[in-house]
């Protein structure tokens, strides 16, 4: 996956902001992915860009933000270049999910669900990413890693810091 | 992408413009020719690019298949197809040659040279990478004569390693959308709803509601405006499973079919698929293959030639288990907060946009083309009474044989788990296994041999759920799981019904108080004392059954809740507050393999004698029990 630039933008964002809303036909209704779409370009929500799509669709920033805060694909928060994501699922749990976790926050020096000051990493949990039948799984930038255990935990923590 | 057998290149048509078939007559003809170019491909070389295999490195695999082919100059002669998921993750990556369909296993790179070589051209069978019985070692070269594909009834599944789900040409030259042509052409509406009713098909998205049922309901609903719906459900929240990613991901063009039939039933002008956001790879294959289904005529205005117009967008989950329910889904899909609504009015009268509005799981839509193709009598000859034809489960957790499987209803959890899952890894004892989900709850050794089906399942105090089937051991503390349920659900709970929000926010804190040894006798009759109010007192499906993970686990394992209670101690070694880790002398070798994991550096000994372990110093991490070949860790 591509590395996010970690700086936060500023400004109203209107030149990255509009052309979203335009593909969804600035409807309403289309909220949700309109949302997801900002997610997958800053990989968070900035709050300039939620105020511009409060103007833009005429739905209240009171809306916006309840969207916004309702749902797991949403971050207020400017994420890390690296996202570890351990999956919960019961599947991995049964399998030994919650030691793989402990141990990603020890070596990682990030709990779960927060991201390291200088934006290095985002350790988050999941509950299932469907691959169920390896677990314990976690996804590291987006690849599936299966039949995770606590010593591949190493390897895993030294890609991130590489 | 379009197909291979070069029709798009005739120049007949473009994807923009009229769609490629526009008959039924030119679909039959259609699938002669793609027949035909699937049929002079004999000799292909399968490998499973479901997610399972893909965590494996099945891409890469592929590619130096892939790579060997084109060295050896076979392009022409030997196809690769990436295709969906074969179910048997556990054994991944997989890679089929044809037509012999020998089975290969566990996969690698380094493999592919005589796999191409020596086996699809040379005909030798690989012995070192087939399947062998885990109790007679014996090679097992067939996938079907494999225990974990023998008991199985693969129907809905059955096409997922023969085609290319990318491909819609496949899909078609193995007799796809011919059930769309008997619907269209030589059904009525109504008669294809009795077809349904009469096969006995029941919801596979968790609640089992029989499907012809809601379809006539959603039929005599009127529309101000003429607008109806209908959407399928592929959210699929329940935790441990994934049948619903895999059906999409192997052979989507099923579940498409089953919906075009379903509106055309319906009377529906629009449909929707509402697919989870953590399911990428499930949403391009959906994405390319309604594009596809759209190109070739399935889709869009005058489907071939009926008269009937109907198209399906695509809405992105927002992450939400609470949004797989019915009112809750439909309020993300209008921008809104996923909270659930009382159900008076039930969604096929005021569903989205308060339109009538028909909701099926993709299992459910993927077995309406079954039904229509091969009759209703047919599909309700397979299974139990009240429930007909067959379930994919996701066998996972502490089996042997982890996969997907589907299985005719009525078949026992024993011959589930024994026969096709092989029993218990490392050959430790069963303890439960959970299905439903959230929903549902745990079922004991003594209750194996009861048949899965609807009704026996919620007789138990569980239910069917949406198909996970999650396999528990002795290590498994069934404390801990009733706990791990109650944080899923407070998590995930919308927050409107109060019962809900704060009953399992306060159960939830009583367990937790339990696993740290803290428990009271009086907290379990509480527990049960509370959970009817939760259940009684929640609008949606969430609340009303949230009770049922820790209720079943309270009934089954009062013993091992006691223990916690009674005795502060976690028998299964899970819960960290009540168990300390310390070494066996006697098993101990004295092989120091535990000394350098340990990030406390809490254990010490010489090569050749027992270690000792320092318990106050010790964080229970599990870094000495993982590495320790010898069971000497122990975790009391
Ligand atoms: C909290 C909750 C979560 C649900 N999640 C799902 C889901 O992920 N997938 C699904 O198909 N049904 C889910 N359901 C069931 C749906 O509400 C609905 O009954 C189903 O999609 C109807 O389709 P069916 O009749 O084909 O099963 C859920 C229900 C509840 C109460
Ligand atoms: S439970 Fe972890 S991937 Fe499904």
């Amino acid at each position: 996956m591509e590395a996010m630039n970690p700086t936060t933008p500023s400004g109203c964002l209107c030149e990255d902001v509009d052309p979203i809303l335009d593909r969804y036909g600035r409807d309403q209704g289309l909220l949700v992915s309109i949302l997801q779409d900002i997610q997958e370009k800053y990989r968070y929500l900035p709050k300039e860009a939620l105020e511009r799509v409060s103007a833009a669709l005429d739905v209240p920033m009171a809306q916006v933000y309840a969207v916004a805060t309702f749902f797991k694909a949403f971050s207020l928060k400017p994420r890390g270049r690296h996202v570890v994501q351990v999956c919960m699922g019961t599947a991995c749990h049964v399998r030994g999910a919650p030691l793989i976790r402990d141990k990603l926050e020890r070596d990682l020096g990030v709990k779960n669900g927060e991201t390291a000051a200088d934006l290095s990493v985002t350790l988050e949990s999941v509950n299932c990413v469907g691959a169920c039948a390896l677990g314990p799984v976690v996804v590291l930038d987006d690849e599936v890693q299966g039949h995770v255990t606590l010593t591949k935990v190493d390897a895993l923590v030294k890609k991130v810091r590489s | 992408m379009t197909g291979t057998s070069g029709w798009v290149a005739d120049g007949r048509t473009g994807p923009t413009g009229t769609p490629l078939i526009r008959s039924p007559r030119d679909l039959e003809e259609a699938r002669k020719r793609f027949l035909a170019s699937y049929q002079a491909v004999q000799k292909y070389i399968s490998v499973c690019g479901g997610t399972g295999c893909r965590g494996g490195g099945c891409l890469a695999v592929a590619q130096a298949i892939r790579d060997v082919v084109r060295e050896e100059g076979l392009e022409q002669t030997l196809p690769v197809r990436l295709t969906g998921c074969h179910g048997f993750c556990e054994r991944g990556p997989i890679v089929v040659i044809y037509p012999q369909k020998i089975f290969y296993q566990q996969v690698k790179p380094i493999h592919a040279r005589k796999i191409v070589t020596r086996s699809a051209v040379a005909g030798e069978v690989l012995e070192d990478l087939l399947y062998k019985a885990p109790d007679t070692k014996e090679a097992i070269p067939h996938e079907e004569d494999i225990p974990f594909y023998r008991k199985q009834m693969r129907l809905v599944f059955g096409r997922n390693g023969a085609i290319d789900p990318e491909n819609i040409e496949d899909y078609i030259a193995l007799g796809g959308y011919s059930a769309l042509v008997k619907a269209l052409f030589s059904m009525q509406p109504d008669e294809i709803i009795e077809e349904v009713k009469r096969s006995g098909l029941r919801g596979r998205g968790g609640g089992g509601f029989p499907t012809g049922r809601k379809w006539a309901s959603m039929k005599k609903a009127p529309s101000p405006d003429g607008r109806r719906f209908v959407i399928c459900n592929a959210d699929e929240g329940d935790p441990g499973a994934f049948m619903d990613r895999s059906l999409i991901e192997g052979n989507p063009h099923s579940v498409i079919e089953g919906m075009i039939i379903g509106a055309y039933a319906m009377g529906a002008t629009a449909g929707y698929v509402y697919i989870r956001r953590e399911y990428p790879l499930a949403l391009q294959t959906l994405t390319t293959a309604l594009r596809q289904a759209r190109e070739y005529g399935f889709l869009g205005q005058d489907i071939l030639g009926s008269g009937f117009s109907f198209d399906i967008g695509i809405n992105r989950g927002g992450g939400a288990f609470v949004c797989g329910e019915s009112t809750a889904l439909m309020a993300s899909m209008e921008g809104k907060v996923g909270e659930p609504r009382p159900k008076y009015v039930h969604t096929v009268e005021k569903g989205l946009w308060d339109r009538p509005t028909c909701l099926n799981n993709v299992e459910t839509w993927a077995n309406v083309p079954l039904i229509i193709a091969r009759g209703a009598d047919w599909y309700a000859g397979i299974g139990t009474d009240k429930s007909k034809g067959t379930k994919i489960f996701s066998l996972v957790g502490k089996v042997n044989n982890t996969g997907l499987i589907e299985v005719p209803m009525g078949i026992t959890l024993r011959e589930v788990i024994f026969e096709i899952g092989g029993g218990i890894q490392k050959g430790r004892r069963f303890k439960a296994v959970q299905t439903g989900g959230p929903s549902g709850g745990v079922i004991p050794e003594s209750l194996l041999d009861l048949p899965v089906d609807f009704d026996r399942l919620t007789e138990v105090g569980s239910m069917m759920g949406s198909g996970g089937m999650i396999v528990m051991d002795d290590r498994t503390c069934m404390v801990d799981v009733a706990r791990y349920f109650l944080q899923f659900l407070t998590e995930e709970s919308c927050g409107k019904c109060v019962p809900c929000r704060e009953g399992v926010r306060r159960v939830k804190e009583i367990v937790e108080r339990i696993c740290r040894g803290e428990g009271r006798m009086s907290d379990l009759r509480l527990i049960e004392e509370m959970a009817p109010e939760i259940a009684d007192g929640s609008l949606c499906g969430l609340g009303q059954s949230a009770p049922n993970p820790v209720i079943t686990s309270i009934r089954y394992f009062r013993e091992e809740w006691e223990a916690h209670v009674r005795d502060r101690k976690c028998p299964a070694g899970v819960c960290k507050d009540l168990i300390t880790y310390s070494i066996d002398p006697v098993k101990c070798t004295g092989c120091m393999a535990c000394v350098k994991p340990c990030p406390q550096q809490c254990i010490t000994g010489e090569r050749k004698k027992p270690h000792v372990l320092d318990a106050s110093r010790c964080i229970k991490c599990g870094a000495c029990y993982e590495v320790c070949k010898y069971d000497a860790v122990l975790r009391q």
